[in-house]
């Protein structure tokens, strides 16, 4: 490839851009250890003050909890429903295909109150009382779409071949599907399942409108700003952020190992615009 | 080779669950938007156009949903300015370090957009990290109270949270251009910057399209943002969604103008699709 030397001001740029992305987490992780709270400059004081009070802060840890129990549920709902319709879409003719391509990656794109709204309807004319279970079936299906995208990627990769022969050899569909189908999307499957986990975990329009009595995280932490700004929730984002920059450099490994250059987020957003 | 009753068990569930949990409750939007609500806040089921026709009527809906729009234009705008010329560094300048920048890029997006929205706060604020460090470089003697809970405050965050998802697609599409016909552009006595805008950009136009939109549609239905940093002059049409929700009660109005969102948000990504094609050359 004939490598250009880009002109300098392309690599100013590029360092501005990253600086305009990593300076709030920068600052947000630098201000969780400040001893005069979130705020003035310089930060002076450092303590580790705001992780003992969040320690012992019982409403936070409950509603970590229930944002853990909620993205769990929802990646069971969504690999249930979205492998068969990943499936579905590349194996079977129905009338309406089409249409429900794009109807499952509409809460995708569509502004998150649309559908968080549209589902609180739906449980008041069914008569059902919201709380963190209309939050599971919120998530779940609108992350439907997260895994059907990821899983048809898969299948289009997967050897038919393996599977035929599993049938001639007198395996059933079920067994083919258990011993030679799912191992072999293995990989579109835990990855689908980390983004899901990980925009669940991070969710907030939906939830807004079929939250019931029991915070998840995300509104436990909206509830507190409005009421002014804690240096708790530095720390807690913080540890989050950790878990997160843990858990996606295991992922990138895993799936460079298995298959080069990891490319989820682009696969997810090329989906959403509807090219298929 | 797969029998009939095996694509109907693939089939069946994920449609009957979509069809309840997500073409019902959109179904279920569109019939609220014809409803009304009474003086006594229960919802009265006759059909008629009134909650359409009060959008027109008020001014302030249509003023909010303009405004909605132009941050949301200047947020893209800002997106594509910042997210292009950083696609086209990493696919093109930065050859070695490019899978590294890459993932640079994409880590952002997995920290809590609350979070960041939340730290943009902390760093505007009048007595802000911003602000703090302006007043002790002596910069300023007191503290800019324009930062924080104004549009800019909104454009700025949003700007900063839809950047990457404007840089994937162009990135994308970039690293699909041919590098023998940049080579080639090069050969036949192209200067660098007639190769960039003769070859390059025309063929990263689908990309362009693609982030434009993603940022566009993304920002226009934002609700915390404005929230949390808009002030009274940042409100944008989704803080008024769901103020109809909650305290002033009114859920057809709600849905009707949510429905308006929804159609233009269809119709956006329809043109988006078209203008892409039309311009893709692969």
């Amino acid at each position: 490839m004939s490598a250009q030397c880009g002109p300098r001001w392309l690599s100013l740029h590029a360092v501005a851009v990253f600086a305009f992305l990593y300076l709030p987490i920068a600052i947000l992780v630098l201000y969780s250890f400040n001893g005069q709270g979130v705020g003035g400059f310089p930060p002076r004081n450092l303590t580790l003050d705001w992780y003992r009070q969040l320690f012992s802060d019982d409403a936070i840890w409950t509603s970590v909890w229930n944002s853990l129990l909620v993205a769990v549920s929802a990646v069971a709902i969504s690999l249930a429903f979205g492998i068969p319709a990943a499936l579905a879409l590349d194996r079977s003719s129905f009338s309406g295909k089409a249409l429900f391509r794009r109807l499952v990656l509409l809460p995708l794109i569509l502004p998150g109150i649309i559908t968080g709204l549209s589902l609180l309807m739906l449980f008041r004319e069914a008569g059902t009382r919201l709380s963190l279970i209309t939050i599971i079936l919120g998530h779940g299906t609108a992350l439907i779409s997260v895994a059907t995208t990821e899983v048809f990627a898969g299948l289009q990769k997967l050897d038919r071949a393996q599977e035929e022969a599993s049938l001639d050899l007198g395996a059933n569909y079920w067994q083919t599907f258990w011993r030679i189908t799912l191992p072999n999307l293995r990989l579109s499957i835990i990855g689908a399942a980390l983004l899901i986990f990980t925009l669940s975990m991070d969710e907030i329009a939906v939830s807004f409108f079929l939250i019931g009595r029991d915070n998840t995280l995300p509104l436990e932490i909206w509830g507190r700003l409005r009421r002014g700004i804690t240096p708790e929730i530095n720390a807690i984002s913080t540890i989050i952020f950790v878990f997160s920059l843990v858990a996606i450099i295991a992922w990138y490994r895993l799936r460079t190992r298995a298959e080069g250059q990891p490319d989820l987020a682009a696969e997810l957003l090329e989906a959403a615009e509807g090219e298929s | 080779m797969f029998s009939r009753a095996y694509r109907a068990a693939i089939t069946l569930p994920p449609l009957l669950w979509v069809a309840v949990f997500l073409l019902m409750p959109y179904a279920l939007l569109l019939c609220y938007s014809f409803w009304s609500v009474s003086d006594s806040q229960i919802i009265n089921h006759s059909w008629d156009f009134r909650n359409y026709l009060e959008l027109l009527r008020v001014n302030v809906y249509l003023q909010t949903l303009f405004r909605s729009m132009w941050i949301a234009a200047r947020v893209t705008f800002f997106s594509l300015l910042l997210g292009y010329p950083l696609a086209y560094y990493v696919s093109f300048v930065a050859v070695k370090g490019k899978d590294l920048l890459y993932q640079l890029v994409i880590i952002p997006l997995w920290v809590s957009y609350l979070v960041r929205a939340y730290a943009w706060k902390t760093i505007l604020g009048s007595d802000g990290v911003l602000n703090t460090l302006l007043q002790y470089a002596h910069v300023t003697q007191h503290p800019l109270d324009f930062l924080l809970y104004s549009p800019f405050a909104v454009v700025l965050t949003l700007t900063h949270i839809y950047t990457p998802f404007a840089f994937l697609p162009i990135y994308a599409s970039l690293e699909h251009i041919p590098r023998n016909l940049i080579e080639a552009s090069h050969d036949l006595g192209a200067s660098p910057f007639q190769t960039f805008w003769r070859v390059i950009l025309p063929l990263s136009i689908p990309g362009v399209l693609a982030g434009a939109t993603l940022a566009f549609v993304l920002s226009l239905g934002d609700f915390l943002a404005p929230l949390l940093l808009g002030g009274p002059s940042g409100i944008m049409i989704s803080n008024i969604v769901v103020s109809l929700f909650g305290a002033a009660y009114n859920w057809p109005l709600g849905a009707a103008i949510s429905f308006c969102m929804m159609a233009l948000v269809i119709a956006l990504l329809f043109v988006s699709e078209t203008l892409e094609k039309k311009w893709s050359f692969r």
